[in-house]
């Protein structure tokens, strides 16, 4: 019974995690400006990672807690280029 | 999933609990950042996955694999504390990139414009 329910939770999860992903990807190809699309990128990253723990908890393994720890990684770094380049970029132009 | 089974019945509930309570946060969070109008109103939806999300779903991959193991692993507690340092810091610097870019935008529109609001 604990275990259906907990199996049902896992499938649940995934699935939340996934239109969540499908939201972030939503706003990222539609959002006016570039800011959008950044922070669409990150929320991105982050539901990726939360995707890729879920995946670590029913496979069990703890390969995937790595991987989600790599991808939080360079989603900051990732960010925090494209940020950068946001703020300085036009200041050439 | 025979690793799940092995789950007590308390602690397989416990598991499912916190994954569906971090999955519907980051599901929030996410649809926020889809329907809110506004990038300054928008910066605050997907934070709610960052910290609530994030914080139930490594709750529940601790949990699952410390009764699983049957020892205290707290291997997931980087990625919580990773998180928390990082978050705050690429989003201020993106709201600052984008105050930047609505005053340049500001400056060089025609100033028959008043004073107004930037639209983002």
């Amino acid at each position: 019974m604990s275990h259906g329910f907990l199996a049902l939770a896992i499938v649940a999860a995934q699935c939340l995690l996934l239109l969540a992903m499908a939201c972030s990807l939503m706003r990222m190809v539609r959002g006016p400006r570039a800011q959008d699309r950044v922070l669409a990128l990150d929320a991105l990253y982050v539901n990726a990672m939360l995707l890729l723990l879920c995946i670590g908890i029913r496979t069990g393994s703890a390969l995937y807690v790595e991987a989600g720890l790599i991808i939080a990684l360079l989603g900051f770094a990732g960010t925090l280029a494209f940020a950068k380049f946001l703020l300085r970029g036009e200041v050439i132009e | 999933m025979n690793h799940l089974d092995a789950l007590p019945p308390w602690a397989a509930v416990l598991v499912g609990l916190l994954v569906m309570l971090g999955a519907g946060f980051a599901f929030v969070g996410s649809l926020g950042l889809l329907r809110l109008r506004d990038f300054y109103k928008r910066v605050h939806a997907p934070t709610l996955g960052t910290t609530l999300g994030a914080f139930f779903m490594l709750a529940g991959s601790i949990t699952c694999f410390s009764v699983a193991e049957g020892r205290a692993i707290f291997y997931e507690v980087l990625i919580g504390v990773f998180l928390t340092l990082t978050t705050p810091i690429t989003l201020m610097l993106l709201v600052r990139a984008a105050l930047y870019r609505n005053r340049v935008e500001e400056q060089q529109a025609p100033a028959a414009e008043t004073r107004q609001k930037p639209m983002p």
